[in-house]
C-alpha cells in the first residue's frame, strides 16, 4: 500500500487531477456557506447579462445567476455520477462474481442477459428506462446505473476468470474456506485495481449520460440546474449570451477531463507490468 | 509398525475434457501411509502426482475408489469433510501463487483459524500466530508485511506455518521445494524433517527431484502415466530398483564424480510420455521400456508385493499362478 502511495504522489497527473476534483467536491459541499444568489432566483431587470462584478458569470434568460446554477449543478452532476456508478459496480461486482467464479448455467444466464443489455445503444436503454419510471433525478441515478451493469459485469467476471485458478484460492479451499470467504475476501481485493479504474471512467460516462438526459428533458426537472439541461435551455439565446453555453460546457469538460485523466492515471499506478507490485 | 493413518484404495481421478475424452489423471492407486512415517511420491511431471495429492485432500472429486482415513471411510457429507481439513493439509508448489498478494503474513495464518474459529481471542491469537511464525523459522516482525517482500524461501515457511496452524497430522506437500534456488531448498526440507519429529507429522511428500526425496521420505512410490509402477523404502528403491522405469529414473540422477560420471552407462528412455487421454493397452510403461516383452500390451501388469514391503508393477516379477494365467492366455 505504502509502494502505490509513492506511486501516486509521483504521478503529476494524478495528483493534479486529484486537486482539480477536489477543489470541485469542496466547493460544491460548502456552496450553501458561499455568498452565491440562488440558483433559482429570477432578477426580471437582469436577464441575458454578460458577466460582471454582481454577478460573475452573468446571467441566463430568466436573469437567474450562471455562476452559483453551475455549481449547483456540479452538484446533481457529481450525485448522478458517483451514486450510479455505486449501484452498477455493486451490482456488477456480485452478478459477475457468480458468474466468474460457479460458472457453468449461471455463467451462461448472467453473461446472456448482460449481452442482451449490453446490445442496446447506451443512451437509448437510459432514455427507454427513463421514461418508464417518468423524469427525475433517482429515476435518472437509477437508468444510468442500470445501463452500466453490464460493463461492470463483464469485467469482474472477467477477472475473476484470470484469478480463480491460482493457487492461493486452493490453498484457501484446503482451508476449508467457504465460496462466499474465497469470492470476498480472495478474489476481491485481487481484482480491486481494474474495477476502480473502469469506475472513474464510468462516472464521467454517466455525467455525459445525464447531460444528455437533461437536454432531451427527462433528466433533472427544471428549474432545478443540471449541466445538460443548462446547455438545452441556452441554444435559443446562443447568440444573445454566449456565456449561458460556454460556461456550464466548461465546467463539464474541466470535470469529465479531471476524472478521465485520474482514471487513466490510476491505471498507469495500479498495472502490474509497471510497478514490481 | 505403527497404525495406517491413510489408506487409499484403488483411487482414480479423471478429468472429462470432451464427449469423447477422458483424461485419466490418476488411474487406480493403492497404497497405505502409516502414522509419523513420509511417503514420497516421484515421478515425471503431468504424470499424475498433484492431482493424487489435491484427490486425497479434496480438493478435486474422486472418481472411483476408496480413501480411508485413521481406519475410517473419507466422509462425504460437506461438514465431515470440512472437519477433516484440520487434519490434513496442504503445502503448495509455488510460493509465489500461493499466498494471497493484498493479505498481510498475519492475516495469512489467522485465515485457517478465522475459518474454523479458532483462537477468537485476540490476544491468545497473536500468541498462536507469534509461536507459529517463529516455528518455521521467521520473526514477528515480519507479521505486518506483504508476500511480495519476502523471498521464495520465506515465503514458502509462511506457507508451512499456514498448514501448520490447524494443527493437522498429515500434511500432503506438493512439490515444496521445486520452486527454490537449491541452497534454499535444504533448509526448507531440514525445516520440514524438524518440524516432523517435534510434532510427530504423516508427510505425502510429492516431488521430482529424486535425491531430495531419498533424504525426505522413509517410503518412496515411483508413478508413471497415473499409476504407481513401484513403492518401496526409500534404501531399498535406490540400492535395488525393480521396476524398469525406476531404474530409468535413478541412472538420471548425475553422480558428483567425473570418473564415475563419464564411465557409468545411463538408460535413456526413448520418445515421450503417452498422453493419459489414451494411455497404451496393458502396461502403461510399454511403450518406452527397454524389456517390454510380447505380454505388456495385452495384460496389465498388477501391483504385486514381491518381498515384504516392496510393491512393483511389472510382468518381470508376476508371481508364479499369474505366470500360469497368462499361459492360459495364450501369450
Amino acid at each position: 500500500m505504502s509502494s502505490m502511495l509513492q506511486n501516486f504522489s509521483k504521478n503529476k497527473t494524478a495528483l493534479i487531477c486529484m486537486i482539480i476534483l477536489l477543489f470541485i467536491i469542496v466547493v460544491v459541499i460548502f456552496s450553501e456557506f458561499l455568498p452565491l444568489h440562488s440558483p433559482n432566483k429570477m432578477n426580471k431587470e437582469y436577464r441575458l447579462q454578460g458577466p460582471s462584478s454582481e454577478f460573475f458569470l452573468g446571467t441566463d434568460q430568466f436573469g437567474r445567476d450562471l455562476f452559483s446554477r453551475i455549481i449547483s449543478g456540479a452538484k446533481i452532476s457529481l450525485l448522478v455520477g458517483i451514486s450510479s456508478v455505486i449501484i452498477s459496480v455493486g451490482i456488477g461486482i456480485i452478478l459477475g462474481l457468480i458468474a466468474g467464479y460457479f460458472g457453468k448455467w449461471y455463467d451462461s444466464l448472467i453473461m446472456r442477459t448482460m449481452d442482451i443489455l449490453f446490445a442496446f445503444p447506451e443512451i437509448l436503454l437510459a432514455l427507454a428506462i427513463v421514461a418508464a419510471l417518468g423524469p427525475g433525478t433517482f429515476n435518472t441515478i437509477l437508468a444510468i446505473g442500470i445501463v452500466n451493469i453490464p460493463v461492470f459485469t463483464r469485467l469482474v467476471r472477467g477477472s475473476v476468470l484470470g484469478v480463480k485458478n491460482l493457487e492461493y484460492i486452493e490453498s484457501a479451499k484446503s482451508l476449508g474456506a467457504k465460496d462466499t470467504r474465497i469470492l470476498f475476501l480472495e478474489i476481491l481485493p485481487n481484482i480491486t485495481a481494474p474495477l476502480l479504474v473502469q469506475s472513474t471512467l464510468a462516472i464521467s460516462g454517466a455525467i455525459l449520460t445525464e447531460s444528455a438526459l437533461s437536454f432531451l428533458g427527462l433528466g433533472v426537472q427544471p428549474p432545478n440546474p443540471s449541466w445538460g439541461g443548462m446547455i438545452a435551455e441556452s441554444r435559443r439565446y446562443m447568440e444573445l449570451a454566449p456565456g449561458m453555453i460556454i460556461w456550464p460546457c466548461l465546467a463539464m469538460l474541466i470535470t469529465i477531463f479531471a476524472i478521465n485523466l485520474f482514471g487513466d492515471a490510476l491505471n498507469d499506478i495500479f498495472n502490474p507490468l509497471r510497478g514490481k507490485n | 509398525m505403527k497404525d495406517p493413518i491413510l489408506e487409499v484404495q484403488n483411487l482414480k481421478k479423471y478429468f472429462q475434457m470432451n464427449r469423447n475424452e477422458t483424461l485419466k489423471a490418476v488411474d487406480g492407486i493403492s497404497f497405505t501411509l502409516n502414522e509419523g512415517e513420509t511417503l514420497g511420491i516421484v515421478g515425471e511431471s503431468g504424470c499424475g502426482k498433484s492431482t493424487l495429492g489435491r484427490t486425497i485432500l479434496g480438493l478435486y472429486e474422486k472418481t472411483e475408489g476408496n480413501i480411508r482415513y485413521k481406519g475410517k471411510n473419507y466422509p462425504q457429507t460437506k461438514r465431515d469433510r470440512f472437519k477433516l481439513t484440520k487434519e490434513m493439509q496442504m503445502i503448495f508448489q509455488d510460493p509465489y501463487a500461493s499466498l494471497n498478494p493484498r493479505s498481510t503474513v498475519y492475516d495469512l495464518i489467522a485465515e485457517p483459524m478465522d475459518i474454523h474459529g479458532l483462537y477468537p481471542n485476540k490476544k491468545q491469537r497473536l500468541h498462536r500466530i507469534e509461536e507459529l511464525i517463529s516455528e518455521v523459522g521467521l520473526t514477528k516482525e515480519h507479521l505486518n508485511r506483504y508476500p511480495h517482500e519476502f523471498s521464495g524461501g520465506q515465503r514458502q515457511r509462511i506457507g508451512i506455518a499456514r498448514a501448520l496452524a490447524l494443527e493437522p497430522s498429515l500434511i500432503i506437500a506438493d512439490e515444496p521445494i521445486s520452486a527454490l534456488d537449491v541452497s534454499i531448498q535444504a533448509q526448507v526440507v531440514y525445516l520440514l524433517k524438524q518440524l516432523q519429529k517435534e510434532k510427530g507429522l504423516t508427510f505425502l511428500f510429492i516431488a521430482h527431484d529424486l535425491s531430495m526425496v531419498k533424504y525426505m521420505s522413509d517410503r518412496v512410490g515411483v508413478m508413471y502415466l497415473g499409476q504407481l509402477v513401484e513403492l518401496t523404502t526409500s534404501d531399498k528403491l535406490y540400492q535395488h530398483p525393480l521396476h524398469p522405469y525406476t531404474e530409468a529414473l535413478l541412472s538420471a540422477i548425475p553422480i558428483p564424480d567425473p570418473d564415475i560420471e563419464e564411465k557409468r552407462e545411463r538408460i535413456i528412455l526413448e520418445g515421450d510420455v503417452p498422453s493419459p487421454i489414451d494411455p497404451p493397452s496393458g502396461c502403461v510403461f510399454r511403450t518406452r521400456c527397454p524389456r517390454a516383452m510380447a505380454i505388456c500390451s495385452k495384460i496389465k501388469p498388477n501391483f504385486n508385493e514381491i518381498e515384504k514391503n516392496h510393491f512393483v508393477a511389472c510382468h518381470l516379477y508376476q508371481h508364479q499362478e499369474e505366470k500360469y494365467k497368462e499361459k492360459e492366455v495364450g501369450v
